[in-house]
């Protein structure tokens, strides 16, 4: 394969890694920063987390193998980027360090001081790393201050702009109705109810930020960035978020998820497109920006990589999807039924 | 400080911390799979809980390992972008495999084995532990090929490409198939399953002195030794083959770990060397003859070369710079891990040679010596590491890249501080809720673990179910 050709696939295929990492982890994170507001009694709580208990650590995988791959398909992405966005990265690990520790330990002692402390540490660190990721993929779309070496010259300063906040807080509210769904698909009895009336509300906030955003994305032309003109697609997006609204007002959970899930997706594709081939754009001069051709491997290190990729994703797709399926019943708070 | 040295610090720490507890994670992971499948095979109930039981602890050891994994992975990019830069061509490819082949492994089987009970058949239960086990001994084995480039790049495996001014990959096999990076696995897997031998050794032993659940922990006892001294063999058979890599691939590393400024033949082995304040010359020491020959040859005659002659070498092949790595680190580090993995072996034999007796859980050792001989493995363990990548100084990848060239350049001297006193404070809370659990759940005992929900307080759980 010629070595465009693979710089392409390997876009493509680090887009739909990150595609699947907040289709999949939107919802934990969002279900996390619910947590604490909707669970009110211990089994409610507990309920809550094993939603997403068997499967959390799984789709946060996604992150790493969308940064490993970043690494070896494109190097100097990888290391503008992350060295880039130091604290922001380092909040994000924060984050994620103290939500994933406290799914394994919450429930390992009966002191509702621990628990109770061990869960809001899950929202906060579902917070902090739904905000951050949809603040570090606005300045991407908005391009940040590169030199010509390739060198990030800002700070985390430069990274909280008014358009990097909105898309944090457009990424939290998403994720918070992504996670509603989820949980209103998981979940019976009077905790279904309860998530139904807390989806109801997100949706509000999350269509009003998200139409916000689009327009600003509009209005400041970022969507003219890179060489392809998302098209439809944004509007695809807020069609079927407003759809979403409908369905969650019907009770008809199923559809809700997917529709909002579709909004994931389709925001990362038009991320994606109106980047292309930009991977990291440079605000101080378009022509420092980073792209798929300057960033990235060799062609043989791509060509190993894709035969890595073409036999092993497939794999774990299987094998994720499997899972799922496996724990497709919904979750009772019934005290005997409860893992723990 | 300076970024480089905070940077390094930071390093350090956080892989340091990281490897306290993937060890535990490797080695524990194998017994369990085995104790259920022992259940599987026998219907034996005393299987079943012996899974429970060390499924526990395996389970509170593996998620600090997961937690800090992550920053791990980061870390590359965000404080040696240079680095990322110069090799990711190279080095960026065995992470991806790892993610993609080892931790969705590893993730999702071990989430189908926590949650799964009950729900899936119990052969894909059985299944899903082995997995996870071999998921996370496979994350080790791509992680340690990546380190393996890092310690000894094997020269078929890359190209300098001079237009882009970075390393380059040009034969896969040869990167996968680095020798000094497969004794390290070998040595590395093997440490595992002594670390997780030596926990179960030191809480069966707690149990047995106070006279509870006898046959469970003498079984776990039993097989801990057995497993110990098993593996403090394989550790040690990995450490002297690396002995001899080493005095091919990173002679100075080798010099520095025995404080060998002269070139000697034979050469002798130090039991004890007093360097000047500047740590580059030797004031006095202790020397056995011949032993150092045999550790990097294995034979009694060969010639080791002394730091100042490789000094020289360097200098004429690389420029003018210091090569030689904080000689009292790698030469203490080294002396630490060989004789705690010597003691290791020794304890191990001694143990198992003890389980001849009926009643040696009464023996007065009982008491202190097992759970004492638990630090071994970890202090002999971080002591390795760190003598693996301080002897490596001043490289990052070794004769290719050195540390100070590697760094991100745009970061603060604040941003380094803020990180660095952040991850110790995460880390250090996470250390305390680990151990306050780990020693909450070992003394609970094994009727406390066959009952999932609640507490580990029997008060709480027994009604329960």
């Amino acid at each position: 394969m010629s070595y465009e050709t693979l710089q392409i696939i390997w876009f493509i295929l680090i887009a739909i890694l990150w595609i699947g990492f907040f289709f999949l982890e939107g919802f934990d994170f969002g279900v996390g920063m619910l947590l604490p507001f909707l669970g009110k009694k211990d089994e409610e709580r507990r309920a809550i987390i094993n939603s997403i208990g068997s499967v959390w650590d799984g789709n946060e995988v996604w992150l790493l193998t969308a940064g490993g791959a970043t690494f070896a398909a494109f190097p100097h992405w990888y290391a503008t980027m992350f060295s880039g966005f130091y604290l922001a990265l380092f909040l994000l690990l924060v984050g994620l360090i103290i939500r994933g520790i406290s799914f394994e330990y919450r429930s390992k002692d009966a002191n509702p001081a621990w628990r109770n402390r061990f869960d809001w540490m899950i929202a906060i660190g579902s917070f902090l790393a739904a905000l951050l990721l949809g603040a570090a993929f606005a300045n991407l779309a908005r391009g940040v201050p590169i030199n010509e070496n390739m060198m990030f010259t800002g700070n985390l300063f430069t990274l909280l702009n008014p358009y990097g906040l909105l898309g944090g807080l457009t990424t939290v509210a998403i994720f918070l109705l992504h996670g509603a769904n989820f949980l209103g698909l998981k979940l019976e009895g009077e905790l279904r109810e309860r998530v139904n009336g807390f989806a109801k509300k997100l949706w509000i906030a999350a269509t009003v930020l998200y139409v916000i955003l689009g327009i600003f994305t509009y209005i400041a032309g970022f969507w003219n960035n890179g060489h392809i003109n998302p098209g439809v697609i944004p509007i695809a997006a807020v069609i079927v978020l407003l759809v979403a609204g409908y369905f969650i007002n019907q009770k008809r959970e199923g559809w809700a998820f997917i529709m909002v899930a579709l909004n994931i997706v389709l925001t990362q594709v038009t991320f994606f497109t109106m980047t292309f081939p930009n991977v990291m754009l440079s605000s101080t001069n378009y022509d420092w920006s980073l792209t798929i051709y300057n960033a990235s491997s060799s062609q043989y290190t791509l060509t190993v990589m894709s035969i890595v990729a073409l036999i092993f994703v497939p794999i774990v797709l299987a094998y994720q999807g499997w899972t799922y399926y496996m724990f497709r019943k919904r979750i009772s708070t019934e005290k005997k039924s409860l893992v723990y | 400080m300076d970024p480089i040295t905070l940077s390094r610090w930071q390093f350090a720490l956080t892989t340091i911390y990281h490897w306290l507890f993937v060890p535990l994670t490797l080695g524990m992971g194998w017994f369990v799979a085995y104790f259920q499948t022992r259940y599987y095979q026998t219907r034996d109930e005393s299987w079943k809980k012996m899974a429970k039981f060390w499924g526990k602890l395996f389970l509170i050891n593996f998620a600090i390992g997961v937690v800090t994994g992550i920053v791990q992975e980061f870390q590359f990019g965000m404080n040696w972008s240079e680095y990322s830069r110069f090799v990711g061509d190279i080095f960026g490819a065995p992470l991806a495999v790892e993610a993609l082949l080892a931790f969705f492994m590893e993730s999702t089987f071990l989430g189908i084995w926590i949650f799964g009970e009950g729900r899936v058949p119990e052969k894909v239960h059985l299944a899903s532990i082995w997995l996870a086990a071999l998921g996370s001994n496979l994350s080790a084995i791509w992680i340690l090929l990546a380190n393996g480039f890092m310690q000894a790049p094997p020269a078929a495996s890359y190209v300098y490409n001079e237009a882009n001014g970075r390393l380059e990959m040009v034969n896969f096999f040869a990167l996968v198939g680095n020798p000094k990076a497969w004794i390290f696995i070998w040595h590395t897997l093997a440490d595992g399953l002594a670390m997780a031998a030596f926990l179960i050794l030191a809480v069966s032993a707690y149990h047995l002195v106070r006279k509870q659940n006898l046959e469970f922990f003498k079984r776990s006892f039993q097989i801990g030794a057995l497993v110990g001294l098993i593996a403090s063999a394989l550790i040690f058979l990995g450490g002297h083959t690396m002995g001899q890599y080493m005095k091919e691939v990173q002679p100075m590393k080798l010099a520095a770990l025995e404080a060998i400024w002269e070139t000697e033949q034979p050469a002798s082995f130090s039991l004890l060397t007093i360097g000047d304040l500047s740590g580059k010359q030797e004031v006095w020491s202790i020397r056995i003859p011949y032993v150092m020959s045999f550790l990097a040859c294995n034979n009694f005659e060969c010639e080791v070369k002394g730091v100042n002659e490789l000094q020289a070498q360097y200098e004429q092949q690389f420029g003018p710079g210091d090569y030689i790595p904080l000689m009292v680190v790698t030469y203490w580090t080294f002396r630490i891990m060989m004789a705690f993995g010597f003691v290791m072996m020794g304890a191990a034999a001694w143990f198992l040679w003890n389980t001849r007796k009926k009643d040696y859980e009464n023996a007065k050792w009982m008491k202190l010596v097992p759970f004492g001989a638990l630090a071994l493995p970890y202090l002999a363990n971080a002591s390795g590491w760190i003598l693996t990548e301080m002897g490596r100084q001043p490289w990052i990848v070794y004769g290719l890249l050195k540390v100070e060239d590697a760094i991100s350049p745009n970061l603060t001297t604040l941003d380094l501080w803020i990180s660095l006193i952040g991850y110790t404070a995460v880390y250090g809370a996470l250390a305390v809720a680990m151990v306050k659990l780990m020693k909450k759940y070992a003394v609970a005992g094994p009727d406390a673990a066959m009952h999932e929900s609640v507490d580990v307080a029997p008060s709480l759980v027994g009604g329960q179910d």
